[in-house]
């Protein structure tokens, strides 16, 4: 019995050590990523954003929480119970496991594992089904259009999103993510790779449903979307998923292509500063123009979202797997 | 092994639940659910077996494309269930001969010792099992590979030319179309004195020609 408590036990309780360290930070980042977009649009907008609850409104997200946990918990008759409940659950659940594999510093991840990049992938595609699931299950029309519409968006970019991923996994020669981050020593991907960079960035931005492709939402037509019909702690689980993506988006970006933990320039101060530091900065600033693309874009029509993926984004992603290939091979540079 | 073991037993009891619930589910939508719930559970078995890159195209592949428009067609079809077990008394025989057929296949594949050992296998030789199945995919098999490629590309074409029509009447917008457009080819500055109605306008019509 000891035996089998020293094998397994100090392991499970390390691993929950470890999540924790990461999901408490991530929770938290959250929160205050939804009053920094409210507080960076209030400027970009000359207003003045929510600055009252605590000081420069630092507590507002503790406010807003509480009111999402003080409200009723309304279960639609016509719904389908059980998908209903579950749908919320699942987004949240998503945007958090997908966290086990990105490296936050030399040897800071939870599991480092081969195919790191192809879990994170298969992770992000799992995320339509939440949006479905929630759109099936209210038995309400705007759900429903929303859920249809942001299926077909998500599984459109994220072809555009697959290829630009082969032409990193194709310079850096590995599926591992610590391994990706250290082919980046010396030169980030985002300078070779810049064209796959902007791409990149963009599809994120469909595959989170954020401006200018938040149509699944789309206030002016659709009401709210596939939450319309959610209200208390399952809308808060929406919402949090929602944002959790992003900043797992922003992750992935900084991993892929800004050289994930390392420094911009290879000198000893730089150096010392501790690689979590750096990839919390790189985060930030790549979260910081999700932020600024709400704040400056208008939304786009929907012929032109699927024209901007299948007709644009994929052509030109595949031509640029196989020139990358090409002049890999071409010029010996083959990991 | 312990907990491996455990892992298991879990992932192939969800497994065969979840299987059987696609069949038993009174709601379409639900069976499409518990059906992409069942691929969830046999990429967690792909893993213990150690074969990670299969289980992950097995999630990105079936559960992140294939199913998702599978139940996006199913959710649109708005299928009537007890229509659909109409014909189950009629349809029953040939429904048992089909899963005799395929369980005799497998007994006698587990009991004839017709399998080649482990999945483990491939895993000797210290390279990752994304390498082993590169290697063996684009030199054994690169005919065979491509080919099935083909076949996808061609379905694909298909599909596409079956579905595709051009209905008249209907406007399109031509990106490229809008982009040539210039100030020369659409404003016309015609001066007209006051007084001279009738002079100016008959050099309008010829303006307004050239908008469109």
């Amino acid at each position: 019995m000891i035996e089998f408590f020293n094998a397994y036990i100090w392991d499970l309780i390390w691993t929950l050590l470890k999540i924790f360290a990461v999901i408490v930070p991530l929770l938290i980042a959250v929160a205050y990523l939804t009053l920094a977009e409210r507080r960076i649009i209030g400027f970009m907008q000359l207003r003045k954003g929510p600055n009252v609850v605590g000081p420069f409104g630092l507590l507002q997200p503790f406010a807003d929480a509480l009111k999402l946990l003080s409200k009723e918990t309304i279960l639609p008759s016509g719904a389908s119970k059980t998908v209903f409940v579950i749908a919320p659950m699942l987004t949240f659940v998503l945007s958090l496991v997908a966290w086990a594999v990105i490296p936050f510093g030399e040897g800071l991840v939870i599991a480092d594992v081969n195919i790191g990049i192809l879990y994170l992938f298969a992770i992000s595609s799992l995320g339509v089904y939440g949006v479905i699931m929630a759109g099936w299950a209210s038995n309400s029309k705007y759900p429903f259009l929303g859920a249809m519409r942001s299926a077909a968006q998500m599984i459109s970019y994220e072809v555009s999103l697959g290829l630009v991923i082969i032409t990193v996994i194709m310079a850096a020669g590995s599926l591992n993510l610590s391994d990706i981050v250290r082919a980046q020593q010396g030169l980030w991907f985002c300078i070779p790779l810049f064209p796959m960079f902007v791409i990149f960035f963009i599809s994120t931005l469909a595959e989170t449903n954020r401006a200018p492709f938040d149509l699944p939402e789309g206030e002016s037509e659709l009401v709210a979307g596939y939450f319309v019909e959610y209200s208390s702690m399952s809308f808060a689980l929406f919402f949090l998923g929602e944002y959790a993506n992003m900043i797992l988006m922003s992750g992935m970006t900084t991993t892929l292509f800004l050289g994930g933990w390392l420094p911009p320039f290879d000198v000893p101060i730089l150096n010392a500063i501790p690689g979590v530091v750096w990839f919390a900065l790189k985060t930030a600033l790549v979260l910081f123009v999700f932020l600024w693309v709400r704040a400056t874009t208008p939304r786009y029509r929907y012929d032109q979202l699927m024209r901007l993926g299948w007709k644009i984004f994929l052509p030109f992603t595949l031509f640029f797997v196989v020139l990358v290939g090409g002049v890999l091979l071409g010029f010996g540079l083959l990991p | 092994m312990f907990i491996a073991a455990m892992f298991f037993y879990l992932f192939a009891l969800m497994v065969v639940l979840s299987g059987a619930m696609v069949v038993l589910a009174r709601n379409p939508v639900h069976a499409v659910l518990f059906l992409i719930l069942a691929f969830f559970n046999s990429a967690g078995l792909f893993i213990l077996l150690g074969a990670e890159f299969l289980a992950m195209l097995l999630v990105v592949v079936y559960v992140g494309a294939v199913a998702v428009l599978f139940l996006f067609v199913v959710m649109m079809l708005d299928i009537d269930a007890t229509a659909m077990r109409q014909g189950f008394r009629q349809n029953l025989p040939i429904g048992a001969a089909v899963g005799c057929v395929l369980m005799a296949e497998l007994l006698l594949v587990f009991l004839g010792g017709g399998h080649s050992g482990s999945v483990l296998a491939i895993g000797h030789g210290g390279a990752s099992n994304t390498t082993l199945i590169g290697r063996q995919l684009y030199t054994e098999y690169l005919l065979l590979f491509q080919l099935a490629g083909l076949i996808l590309l061609v379905a694909m074409i298909g599909a596409i030319t079956l579905t595709m029509r051009h209905r008249e009447g209907v406007k399109r917008q031509s990106i490229a179309k809008q982009n040539r457009r210039t100030r020369g080819g659409t404003i016309a500055i015609v001066s007209v004195e006051s007084g001279a109605v009738p002079d100016a306008l008959e050099d309008a019509p010829a303006a307004h020609k050239k908008l469109q």
